[in-house]
This record gives C-alpha cells, structure tokens and sequence, in this order.
C-alpha cells in the first residue's frame, strides 16, 4: 500500500499531476537513506548467487565469509580503524545497547558509573535507564547548552573512581550539533575510562578516525549512509573487552551470535566505501544546500529559529522551529505537496511529545513543538531546495492565519517597529538563528 | 504473489547411473547458481537460497519505498505497511495474532530474547529452566548465560538414540521454580521431529495458576528449521515463545520472529526507540521484513503438507540410491518419513559411513558439485569439536566422526536428489578403497 507516487517517480523527479506543479522530495535522511543502486545490485548477487552461510566451510560458505570480511575491512576503513576492530550487529541501537551493557560486564571490577548527556538517542538513554532499574549502573545525565554542545569540562567533572563508560554521542539526530569528540576523547583517555560515541548520524557523514579521537566503542548504522536497513556495527578498540548481548554460535568472534547477514553486510560494506570515496563532494554539495536553505527559510518566514549549533552540524541537518504553529501541521501540509520531513525523530515510535533534545537545550515546549527537521541527501538537488522555500513559507503562513497568539505577536512587532514598547515580556525563543 | 516452486523444470527422472551430468544453469530461474553448472545444493538447513520473488521484493523496497516505518510521511506509512502485511502473513503460518509476533534480526537473537527475557521478567519467580540437551547453541549459551550472570541452575534432558527427547523426561525434569522450558521443534542436525505438542500439554497441567507463578513455567519452542516444512501452530503446540528466521525458508538472511502470546512478560534485550511495541527496538530491518513475509506467501501457496511431501520424496530418493549401494550406511536420527506421526522432518537427512571421517566425504563431495555439512553450520567453528546432538544420542565415535547432514528445499528437483545419491555412492566407494584418507 506504498503510495503510487512513491512507486513511480524516485524521490526528486517531477511527478503527478497535470497541470498543478508537483515534486516529490525526500528530506528525512536522518531517518532512513534510500539504498544505492549499486548496493542493491551487490545485495542481489549474494541473494541469488552466492547464497551461502559464512560459517560453512565449503566454498558457497567461503564466497559469503570472504564478502563478509570484504565488507568489514570498508566499514573499518571509514572508521579509521582495523577489520578485527568491527563486530557487526543487527543496527545502531542494538550497538548501542551491547557497547553500554557490555562493557559495563567486562569492567564490573572498575565500578559502574556512566557518564552521558541528555540528548543521546533512546537507545543510550533507555539503555541507561533499564540498567539503572536492574541496580547494574549509575548514570550521570549531563546537560547542554543553547547549541545542544556538551561542555567537555563538564565530561570531566563528572568522571569519578568508579567510572567505566563515557558515551557521548558524535552527532545530534535531531539538531546535528557536533560534539567536541577530540576533547572528550582525550579527557577519558586521561582519566583512563572508556569512551563510546554513537556515531549513527555522523559516519559517512564527516570524515572519521577513531584513534585521533580517541574513541574505544563506537556504534553506527547502515541505513543511515544508504546501506540497507537491519545492519550496523560496534567499533571496539583493539585490546578493549566487551560482552556479548546475543549468545550462541561463535559468529563475529564469539561477540555477536546469529548466521551472518551477509547481503547486508556486503551492502554496508558498499556503502561504507562510496561515502569515503565521495566525502569531499558530499560534505560540500550538502553544506551548500543547508545553508542555502537555512538562510532562505529564516529570511523568508519571520518568528523562525535555527536550532542546534550555526556551524558546528552535521552538513545535511536543518531544524527549524516555527512559532505559532504545531510541528505536526506543517509536516503534514508539507506531505500533501511531496515534501517529506520530520519533527523530531522518526526513531522513536510514533511519538508526540515534545523533543527531550531540544527541551534539553532550554528550548520553551510551545516553541519545541513548532519544529520541523529537514535532512538532506545525495538525491537532492537545488531545485529541491527551490521547492522547500516556495512551498513552505506559504504553509506556515496558512497555518498561523488560524492562530491568534501570531496575529498578537505580529501587532506587537508592528508597535515596536512604530517605535513603542510592547507589554510582552521576551519570553519566546531568543537568539533569532544568528549564524 | 505466485508459487516459488512451480517454474522450476522437474528434470530427467530416468535413472542416472553414469558420471554427473551437467545441468542448465539458473535451473531456478534466477541467474547461475554460485556453485556453477554442476551444483547440487543439499545444505539448506545451514541457509536456503532466498527466492527469486523475495529478491526482487526487497530490492524493491529498499530502492523505491525505503522509508522509516516510524516517520509519519507517506513514504513512512508504506513502510509501516510494508511491515504490517509480513506480520499478518507470519501470524497466519503460525496460527498467531499479529500483535504476538516481534520481528529481531535471526534466530539467535529471537531464542537469545525468549530465555533471557523470560528470565529477566520473572527472575523473582524461580531460576530454574529445562532445556534439552540437543538445542541450538543460541538456546543453549544463552541458558548458560543465565547460569553465570544470574545464578539460574539448568537442567539439560538427553535425548535417545533417535534424538527424540521424551515427554515425561522433560516433565520429570521440572520443579516447582522452574521458569522456562525450551524444546526444539526439529533438530537442525538430525531432523529428529521433538514431541512438542505433547510436552506443551503436559506442562499446561503443570503450571502455576496464582501469584508469581500464574503461568509457569512457559514453554518456548525453536522452530527455526520446521517452519515452512512443517505445520507449525502455536496453539497446537501449546507454545508461549516461539522462534523462527528468514533465511531457513527462503527470505533473506538478519530477520526472525519471536512470537510472544499475548499476556507473557518479557524484558527486551535490546532497549530504545520502543519498536516491535516496546519489545524491540532498532528501526525495523524493512527489506528483510517483506522478503521474510514474501518467502512465507510463497511458501503457503504450497501449504506445509504439500512442501512436506516434495521434501520428504526428494529424502527419501536420496536414502534408497545410497542405501541400494552402500550397504555399510548409518542413518543418525529416524529417517523415516514415511509413518503416520513422522519422527523425522522431511528436508534433514544425517548420515554416517563409518570409516570415512565426514570433513573428508563433504570436501570430497565438494569436488563433484555438492554442497553438504558435518553437523550444523554453527558448530563448524569449533573444528574438532565433536556434535554435541550426536554425542548426546549416545551414537558410537565412528558414527558420529563420519556424520554428514544433507538437507533438501523445495528448489531441489527429485533428478538431483538422485544424482546427489549416485555422486555420494561414488565418493564412498572411492574413499573406502583408499582407506578413508581422501
Ligand atoms: C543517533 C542515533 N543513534 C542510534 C540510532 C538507531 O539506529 P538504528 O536505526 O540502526 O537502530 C539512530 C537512528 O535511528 C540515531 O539517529
Ligand atoms: C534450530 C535452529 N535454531 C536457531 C538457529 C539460529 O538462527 P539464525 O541463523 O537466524 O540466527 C538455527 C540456525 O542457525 C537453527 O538451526
């Protein structure tokens, strides 16, 4: 029951309707990548060719074991790292889960502190929390400021003698605010503990090395980076002790049991290597086109914030709160123009509460719920963004027509601008998207 | 969605008695076989050739429809859709409710889910579980598991020497804080068909019917390699967990189900977003998800009694073209299909030529195109070490040394069984004559 559209007309070409101008634009990478053609193709071989099991030992089970490690040393390439350092999973949150409790087991004589922020994905924060319920770790939540940046002195503080973990996550998935991972690797280097980052929304978006930063555990996920989706990776340093969530036959070196995913191993793999060998042109054709958009937006619609750091993001995240209106709205009148985008995070099921990420950042709820994340991908092109600004603005103003707290903010600013003080206190969003 | 197994020619049945003949490529009507011309495929109980359709199904996902099944735009919903219609299908295979199923990435970490799970919900309730000793390793090192990190005392019932573990063996085993108790639907190296359906019903008079222990202990049945082999019906079998994976019947390889019924408790294995309603998280594995439900539709077009027939015909061919020929051949497990309640599941056939160490007959069948194992694929990393199935059926040394499992699918046509009986005569004569070393 996949729309008609989506089956005619890949994600930027024009479609539709005669007569009404109609695109179809996907701007929810964060959530999940369309799968490359040439990954698929990949996929297809060892579904219909080369079929075997990895662990068998006859030459179909060769072929699929030597894919697989193919497919290992590319991701660990990308990562700056070496093939045996990666176990791979069944996807970030369940990397994710093993890196927490895994090395919370294999270093229970060190304590089991935790050190994390308020903004990591759920599957670190809930993590964290069914640990803490079990009795098997103390966290520590730290905060953030405006940007939704973790002060690395505050990393610092909170380490103590029982501490085993760090886990700060390398990218926001919300906002895309990039943490300062260098610094905060080098302090959990230097008070010896381990340092995990969630990498899902930063690898193959930025360029990586694991030992530069100083990084032990580092989860990431393939369908972020148009791989296929059901498959991700743990990072482990080389000489860092982890235990396996998933036990039984001894795949991924007695860390991960389960016949190996081989199709989407070797899709990863594909993936991993395309992103690094077109890094440079991807980290330049996006950052032109977020700032293209994140300036045409804020010029174009008043009452309109940028949330999350002005530079220091990832080079496809806009995320823009629109006051006066709900999130929800716009999202759904951008989906009836081909517009896919989000508000918050898809990876949490069908929720509608208000974002713990921005709330973190000291953003007002009223204002949290007007924002609308729109991430970009390789598809994407500047009509695309052409689009964005030509049907947006329209649907904002549409939707704030019916709100009554606009039209008094509107008389407000046009007293102001008469040179008259208004009576409403600042009580909104402040900085006004400087970048 | 049409049947799997319809196109595809039925080849030569006349009786083969000379040399291997080359057989067309792409007999299934996809492209070459990685084997190449000569191939027979007889290992699909280690992981079965996805089918043509499911291939394409999930290209076609990922390619076109690849949303997130939790963001709200349209590609989202057809995704959510997407997803829900496999869920539909899986539940109708095992006679299930939608809302029982959850979806993990395989089979080990379905049964990884049930014993861990089930042990970390009621571990105020007893630690104690019964399993038998013929499990899959994923059940077996993950109720060791529970012994190390929990402190749960296992009880591991061997089996006969047909591999049939016994009812009133497993409900001997069970005590009054007793959790869990795992048994296996068939067993992946033998094929020894467990009395599910009876132990299901006894343990239904065991359990508790008030206060902590309402509904234990639970019944958690691995049916990995009956599905789409056999009936599989949870109600029947009176199973509160049931395991099952993609890649074991024609879907694509990270994708599994674990069936919970409604009102058992559970704790996730894996925390987050609050996927697979809050058993589950990790943004759902889309493609491998409707390749899984494609398999199954395929599958279903046959029903598992017709699936079950054609398997059982292609063993059977298999067993009477060696047997005719090798007098000195040992069938592990009960090899018959043939009896009203079959003991035996119909696409695993173990054998032994004692004499002939089974390494050295499967590299050697390898040369003449076909593909079998020692034992189970998980295992062949602890080269040396022996079956633990085998040993645990009481078999002698020399049988359980030169055990080799031919497994069968419905891509298999009855000339290839028989030519695979024929090659695997021929590879016998020629090692015993060189005395077994290869
Ligand atoms: C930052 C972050 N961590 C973890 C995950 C979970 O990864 P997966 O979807 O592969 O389970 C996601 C996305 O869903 C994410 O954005
Ligand atoms: C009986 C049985 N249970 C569980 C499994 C594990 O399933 P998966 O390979 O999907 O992890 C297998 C196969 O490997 C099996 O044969």
């Amino acid at each position: 029951m996949t729309s008609e559209r989506v089956i005619a007309g890949m994600a930027t070409s024009d479609g539709g309707g005669a007569g009404e101008r109609f695109r179809s634009v996907y701007l929810d990478h964060a959530a999940t990548t369309p799968v490359r053609r040439e990954v698929a193709e990949a996929m297809a071989h060892y579904m219909l060719t080369d079929y075997g099991n990895a662990s068998s030992v006859h030459s179909f089970g060769r072929r699929a074991a030597e894919a697989t490690e193919e497919a290992r040393a590319r991701v660990a390439d990308l990562m700056g790292a070496r093939p045996e350092e990666v176990v791979f999973m069944s996807g970030g949150t369940e990397a994710d889960n093993m890196s927490i409790r895994g090395s919370l087991a294999a270093y229970s004589d060190r304590g089991r502190h935790v050190v994390t922020t308020k903004i990591e994905h759920h599957a670190v924060l809930h993590t964290c929390e069914e640990l803490e319920k079990e009795g098997l770790a103390e966290v520590t939540y730290l905060p953030v400021d405006r940007t939704a940046t973790v002060d690395p002195d505050d990393v610092a503080k909170a380490i103590r003698p029982d501490t085993v973990l760090v886990s700060v996550m390398f990218a926001n998935n919300e906002v895309g605010t990039i943490q300062p991972i260098m610094e905060i690797g080098r302090t959990c280097r230097e008070k010896g503990v381990l340092f995990h980052t969630d990498a899902v929304q930063a690898f193959g978006a930025v360029p990586f090395s694991v030992d530069e930063m100083g990084i032990d555990l580092m989860s990431v996920s393939s369908h972020k980076l148009y791989g296929p989706k059901g498959v991700g990776a743990l990072y482990v340093r080389k000489g860092r002790r982890i235990r396996p969530l998933i036990h039984g036959g001894g795949h991924e070196r007695k860390r991960r049991a389960g016949t190996s995913n081989v199709p989407g191993v070797v899709g990863f793999g594909l993936a991993a290597e395309l992103a690094r060998k077109e890094m440079d042109d991807r980290v330049r054709r996006l950052t032109a086109l977020r700032d293209r958009l994140i300036d045409g937006l804020l010029g174009r619609v008043e009452f309109s914030h940028l949330n999350g750091h002005p530079t220091r993001r990832l080079p496809n995240n806009v995320n823009v709160s629109f006051e006066f209106v709900e999130g929800e709205s716009i999202l759904l009148s951008l989906d009836k123009k081909g517009i896919a985008a989000s508000s918050g995070s898809a990876c949490t099921s069908g929720s509608l509460e208000p974002s713990h990420v921005l709330l973190a950042m000291g953003i007002p709820p009223e204002v949290a719920h007007g924002s609308v994340r729109m991430t970009l991908g390789t598809q994407n092109t500047d009509e695309d963004v052409d689009y964005v600004l030509e049907v947006l603005p329209g649907v904002i103003e549409r939707l704030r027509a019916m709100s009554p707290l606009h039209a008094k903010a509107v008389a407000e600013r046009a007293r102001e601008a008469a040179g008259r003080p208004g009576e409403r206190c600042e009580s909104g969003p402040v900085t006004p998207g400087a970048r | 969605m049409s049947g799997k197994g319809e196109d595809r020619p039925t080849g030569g049945r006349g009786v083969a008695c000379g040399p291997a003949k080359a057989r067309r490529p792409g007999a299934n009507g996809g492209p070459p076989d990685g084997g190449g011309p000569d191939t027979i495929y007889l290992d699909s109980a280690a992981t079965s050739r996805p089918f043509v359709e499911v291939a394409e199904a999930v290209r076609e996902i990922m390619e076109r429809s690849y949303g997130n099944p939790s963001s709200r735009h349209t590609l989202g919903l057809g995704a959510a859709a997407a997803v829900r219609r496999s869920r539909e299908i899986l539940a109708r295979v095992i006679g299930a409710d939608p809302t029982e199923i959850v979806f993990t990435g395989g089979g080990s970490e379905a049964n990884n889910l049930a014993l861990k799970g089930v042990a970390w919900a009621h571990v105020r309730s007893g630690k104690h579980v019964v399993l038998s000793a013929v499990e899959h390793p994923s059940v077996i090192e993950a109720a060791r598991w529970l012994e190390s990190f929990l402190g749960f005392e296992l009880s591991l019932v061997n089996p006969d020497r047909d591999g049939a573990v016994r009812p009133e063996a497993i409900e001997a085993a069970v005590r009054p804080d007793t959790v869990l108790v795992s048994l296996m639907h068939v067993n992946n190296e033998v094929g020894t068909v467990q009395p599910v359906g009876e132990v299901g019903r006894r343990l239904l008079g065991l359990k508790g019917t008030d206060g902590r222990r309402k509904g234990l202990p639970l019944f958690h049945v691995d049916a990995v390699q009956s599905l789409g082999r056999m009936a599989v019906d949870v109600r029947a079998m009176g199973a509160d967990l049931l395991t099952v994976s993609g890649h074991k019947v024609h879907g694509p390889k990270g994708v599994g189900a674990l069936y919970v019924a409604r009102g058992v408790r559970l704790v996730p294995l894996v925390h987050g977003g609050g996927h697979e309603a809050g058993r589950r998280s990790g943004t759902e594995n889309v493609p491998g998800i409707v390749g899984f439900g494609e398999a199954l539709s395929g599958l279903l077009d046959h029903g598992p009694d017709e699936v079950g027939r054609r398997l059982s015909e292609l063993k059977d061919l298999l067993l009477a073209t060696v047997r005719a020929r090798c007098a000195g051949v040992v069938v592990n497990g009960d090899g018959d299909t043939t009896a009203a309640r079959p003991r035996s599941a119909p696409h695993i056939l173990n054998l032994s030529f004692p004499g002939i160490p089974g390494e050295v007959l499967q590299h050697h069948l390898e040369r003449s195109g076909v593909y079998v194992s020692t034992g189970s694929a998980c295992s062949s990393h602890h080269r040396g070490r022996r079956s633990h199935v085998l040993q645990a059926m009481g078999l002698p040394e020399d049988v359980v040394d030169s055990a080799v499992r031919l497994s069968f699918s419905v891509l298999n046509t009855p000339a290839e069984a028989e030519e695979a009986g024929l090659r695997i005569a021929a590879a016998v004569e020629e090692l015993s004559e060189r005395g077994g070393r290869g």
